[in-house]
C-alpha cells in the first residue's frame, strides 16, 4: 500500500517535467520565430504598446543571406598564370592577388563580396562572387583593369646566354622565359602608393611609387645587389622603364620615368593606387543572374512548397488523428527552428538550398511517421498508451538514426564537391537533417507524452485507427 | 503479401529497366549544359520587337560567332547557346544586338572555358563514386551484429546495388529526355542524384532495420530467413510509402507551379525518389532472401 504514494509523486513529478520541457518549447518556437519574421512580434508590440502604455522593443532584425541565383549578381572564375614565381612563393602570390582584388571589389561598393583562392593541382585559381552588382560589365572591367606590376633585375650573362641557347633549340621550358631579366620578389603587392608628379626641370611627369614596409625592405636588396646595372620595371608584362641603379635606395620610393603624356601618367597612377596585381589573371569563367529571374522562380517555388506542404500536413492529420496533429505542430516549430539557424550562422540561401530545406522536411515527416507507427503496433499488441509511445519512440530510433546518417554522409560529400550553389544546398540539407533527428526525439515525443496522461487516454481510438478501446 | 514470393518479377522490370536505360546511355549518352561542356548561355528579354532568328544569326557571325542555338523562352525572351566567348567579345556583341534591334535586358549570361567543365565532370563522378563506399562501409558497419544468416557485409553491397539501380534508371530517363527534348544536364543534376543516393538508402535501411531486429530475437531466427524478410517488409510497407508520399507531396507541388529555373533538378529528385522507394521494397529485400537461398542451396 505504501507504495502508491511514491509512485503517485513520481508520476506528478514526471508530468510536471513534460509540461515544463513543452512550454519551453513553445517560448522557444516563439522567440525563434520572432526572428524568423520580425514583423508579427513588431506588430504585436506595438499593439501592446499602444493599449497599455509600455515601452517593448521591437525585435532585433536579422536578414536571410541570399544566394547569387535569388538577388542577382555574377560569379566569375579567374585564373592566375604563376609560372614564372618559384614553387615556395606561389601561395603567397595568390595571397596576394585575393588582397588586391578584393581592395579593388570594396571600391566599388559591393555588400558581400566573395573572393577566394582555389587550388588544384596544376591551377590556382581566383573564385569572386558579386551579389546584387547592378552592372556587371563595369565590376569585370575594373577588376580586369587591374595592373600588373613588377620589377625584375638583370640576369648574369651565362644565364642569358644558357636561356638563349635553351631557347633556339626549342626547349619547352624556356620558351616563355626573359633570357635578360628575371623576376625578382617585388611586384605591384608592395605597392602603398603613387603618385603623379612633375621633374623641376624638364616639367616632364613621372610617376613616383611608394612601397611598404616590406617592400621597402625588399626594394632595398635588390638596388644593394644591382648598383651600377639595371632593374626593369614590367607593366603588364611590358617593360615601361628600365633605369640603371645609381645607389641603393632604402626610402622605399622609386620612379617611373618615361615619354608620357600627362594624361597617361594619370590614369597609370590611377591604375596602380587602386591596388596592383603580382601576377597576370585571365578571365575563364562567368556567370552572372538577373536577379528578376531568380525572384520569380522563388516566388513561385514557396507558394508552391507551401501548398505541398499544407496538403502533407492534411495528410498526416486524417490518417494518424492526434499524433499527427502533433506532428503537424513538431513540423512547423522544426520550420521555426531550422529557418533561425539559417539565419543565425548565416547560411546563405539559395533556390537549391530552398529545395533542400524541403526535402530536409519530409525527412522530419519521416521519423515522425517511424515513431507512430511502432506506437500502432505496439498498442495492437495490447501494450498500454504510455508504454506504446516509450516503446515506439525507443524502437524507432536506430532506424531513424541510421537512415538520416547516410544522408548525412551524401550531404557532406556534397558540400565537398560543389559550387556555391550546391554548398548552399548541401548545407541546408545537412542542418535540415540534423534538426529534424532532434524535433522527431524530443519535440514530438513531449508532445506524446504530455498528452498520454491526460484524459485523451481514454480514447485510444485518436491514437490510431482500427484498436479496440482497451483499457 | 508475396512481395518475395514474386521477387523474379520485379528483378526482371528492374532488369529490364536497367537495360533499357544504359542502352539509352550508350545511344545517346547525356545532354551536358554548358556546366559540363563549357560555351556560353545567354538569355535576352527584348524590350522592342522580337527580332526573327535570321537576323539574330547575322549579328552573331558578325561577332566571330558562326553556331548559336536559339531556343525561344516564352513571348519576348530568347536563350541562347554559344561557344565560349571572352569579356570583351561580349559587350561588343550586345551592343551589336541593341543598336539592330532597340532596348533589351540580359537576364542572365554565363560562360564556361572547358578547362573547368571537364574538372566539373571529374568530381562529379568522384563525389558519386565516394558516396557509395562510404554508404556501403557505413551500412555495413552498422549490420556489423547480424551475421547470420547473411554477412553485414552483403547488407551493405545490396544497399549499393539498389542505389546504383535507382541513379541509373534516373540517369537512363535523363538521356532520354535529353536527346528527345533537349532537356540539358548540369550541376544541379548532380546534386540530385547524390541526394537520392543518401535519400533512397535511408528507405532501405529502415527495411534492413527491421530484419535485423527481427534477426535478433531467437524466435525469428530458426524460422526461415524469407518468411522473416517478408513479415518485416509488411511491417515497414506502411511507413515507407507515408514517408515517401509526404515528400513526393511537397516536391511535386513544386514540380508543377514551381518556378522553372530548378524544374529539372525537382524531377531527377522525384524519379529519384520514386524509383528508391520501389527498389528498397521490391529489389533490396529481396536480393537479400535470393542471396541467401542462392548461398544455402546445397545444405538442403
Amino acid at each position: 500500500m505504501g507504495l502508491f504514494y511514491p509512485k503517485q509523486n513520481l508520476k506528478t513529478k514526471q508530468k510536471s517535467n513534460i509540461r515544463l520541457i513543452v512550454i519551453g518549447i513553445f517560448v522557444l518556437a516563439i522567440l525563434l520565430g520572432s526572428l524568423d519574421y520580425p514583423i508579427l512580434w513588431d506588430k504585436g508590440v506595438d499593439y501592446l504598446n499602444a493599449k497599455l502604455s509600455l515601452g517593448l522593443p521591437h525585435f532585433y532584425k536579422l536578414p536571410f543571406h541570399l544566394g547569387l541565383d535569388l538577388q542577382g549578381g555574377t560569379h566569375l572564375v579567374y585564373e592566375a598564370d604563376l609560372s614564372n614565381i618559384p614553387p615556395e612563393e606561389r601561395n603567397d602570390s595568390m595571397e596576394g592577388i585575393r588582397d588586391v582584388i578584393e581592395r579593388r571589389v570594396n571600391l566599388f561598393g559591393v555588400t558581400e563580396p566573395v573572393v577566394q583562392i582555389n587550388k588544384t593541382k596544376s591551377s590556382y585559381r581566383l573564385i569572386v562572387e558579386l551579389p546584387g552588382v547592378k552592372d556587371i560589365h563595369e565590376a569585370i572591367k575594373m577588376i580586369g583593369e587591374t595592373p600588373y606590376l613588377e620589377f625584375k633585375e638583370e640576369r648574369t650573362p651565362e644565364e642569358t646566354e644558357e636561356i638563349l641557347r635553351k631557347q633556339s633549340e626549342g626547349n619547352e621550358e624556356s620558351e616563355g622565359l626573359d633570357p635578360y631579366f628575371k623576376h625578382t620578389k617585388l611586384t605591384g603587392r608592395y605597392l602603398k602608393g603613387a603618385q603623379l608628379q612633375f621633374d623641376p626641370n624638364s616639367y616632364k611627369p613621372y610617376v613616383s611609387l611608394e612601397f611598404n614596409d616590406q617592400g621597402k625592405d625588399i626594394f632595398a636588396d635588390i638596388t644593394k645587389r644591382n648598383v651600377g646595372k639595371k632593374v626593369a620595371i614590367y607593366l603588364d608584362g611590358y617593360p615601361i622603364s628600365i633605369p640603371v641603379v645609381q645607389e641603393p635606395i632604402t626610402g622605399g620610393r622609386a620612379q617611373i620615368t618615361g615619354d608620357f603624356t600627362v594624361e597617361e601618367a594619370k590614369t597609370l597612377v590611377q591604375r596602380l593606387n587602386a591596388g596592383a596585381l603580382p601576377v597576370p589573371i585571365t578571365l575563364i569563367s562567368q556567370q552572372s543572374i538577373g536577379a528578376s529571374l531568380g525572384q520569380t522562380s522563388l516566388t513561385k517555388s514557396l507558394k508552391a512548397a507551401l501548398f505541398g506542404l499544407i496538403a502533407v500536413g492534411i495528410f498526416m492529420i486524417v490518417y494518424y488523428r492526434l499524433p499527427g496533429i502533433m506532428a503537424v505542430i513538431s513540423l512547423i516549430i522544426y520550420g521555426i527552428i531550422v529557418l533561425a539557424i539559417f539565419k543565425l550562422i548565416p547560411v546563405t540561401l539559395t533556390l537549391a538550398g530552398i529545395a533542400g530545406f524541403i526535402l530536409s522536411l519530409g525527412m522530419a515527416v519521416d521519423a515522425n511517421v517511424l515513431i507512430f507507427e511502432r506506437m500502432k503496433e505496439e498498442l495492437k499488441s495490447g501494450k498500454s498508451l504510455e508504454t506504446s509511445v516509450d516503446e515506439g519512440v525507443k524502437r524507432a530510433w536506430p532506424s531513424i538514426r541510421d537512415g538520416n546518417i547516410s544522408t548525412l554522409i551524401t550531404a557532406i560529400i556534397l558540400f565537398w564537391f560543389g559550387t556555391s550553389i550546391i554548398k548552399g544546398f548541401a548545407l541546408t540539407l545537412f542542418i535540415g537533417v540534423l534538426t529534424s533527428m532532434f524535433t522527431a526525439i524530443v519535440i514530438t515525443k513531449s508532445f506524446l507524452k504530455l498528452f498520454v496522461s491526460g484524459r485523451t487516454k481514454r480514447w485510444k481510438w485518436l491514437y490510431g485507427n482500427r484498436i479496440p478501446n482497451k483499457e | 503479401m508475396g512481395i518475395i514470393k514474386f521477387r523474379k518479377i520485379w528483378f526482371l522490370v528492374s532488369g529490364f529497366l536497367v537495360v533499357v536505360s544504359i542502352i539509352c546511355l550508350v545511344l545517346w549518352q547525356l545532354n551536358f549544359g554548358i556546366d559540363f561542356t563549357g560555351g556560353s548561355l545567354m538569355e535576352i528579354k527584348w524590350l522592342a520587337n522580337t527580332p526573327s532568328f535570321e537576323e539574330i544569326k547575322e549579328v552573331f557571325s558578325k561577332n566571330g560567332i558562326d553556331e548559336v542555338i536559339i531556343q525561344p523562352a516564352g513571348s519576348s525572351e530568347t536563350i541562347f547557346r554559344f561557344k565560349y566567348i571572352d569579356e570583351v567579345t561580349h559587350q561588343v556583341l550586345l551592343n551589336n544586338l541593341k543598336e539592330k534591334f532597340g532596348e533589351l535586358q540580359e537576364e542572365r549570361f554565363e560562360t564556361i572555358g572547358s578547362i573547368i567543365g571537364k574538372e566539373l565532370k571529374r568530381k562529379a563522378l568522384w563525389s558519386i563514386c565516394l558516396s557509395l563506399i562510404a554508404i556501403l562501409i557505413f551500412v555495413a558497419w552498422a549490420f556489423r551484429k547480424v551475421s547470420f544468416p547473411v554477412q553485414s557485409y552483403k547488407y551493405g553491397l545490396i544497399a549499393i546495388a539498389a542505389l546504383f539501380h535507382d541513379v541509373l534508371i534516373t540517369i537512363g530517363i535523363f538521356s532520354f529526355l535529353g536527346h528527345f527534348y533537349g532537356i540539358e544536364v548540369n550541376v544541379p543534376f548532380v546534386a540530385a542524384l547524390l541526394t537520392i543516393l543518401g535519400y533512397s538508402v535511408n528507405d532501405t535501411i529502415v527495411v534492413f532495420d527491421r530484419i535485423r531486429e527481427k534477426l535478433r530475437s531467437p524466435l525469428y531466427r530458426e524460422q526461415e530467413f524469407s518468411k522473416v524478410v517478408e513479415l518485416s517488409l509488411k511491417e515497414t510497407l506502411v511507413r515507407s510509402i507515408n514517408t515517401s508520399l509526404t515528400t513526393l507531396l511537397v516536391l511535386f507541388a513544386i514540380l508543377f507551379f514551381g518556378g522553372e529555373t530548378i524544374r529539372y533538378f525537382i524531377l531527377a529528385l522525384v524519379l529519384g525518389i520514386l524509383f528508391g522507394t520501389y527498389s528498397s521494397i521490391f529489389i533490396a529485400a529481396p536480393l537479400l532472401v535470393s542471396w541467401e537461398k542462392y548461398v544455402h542451396r546445397n545444405l538442403k
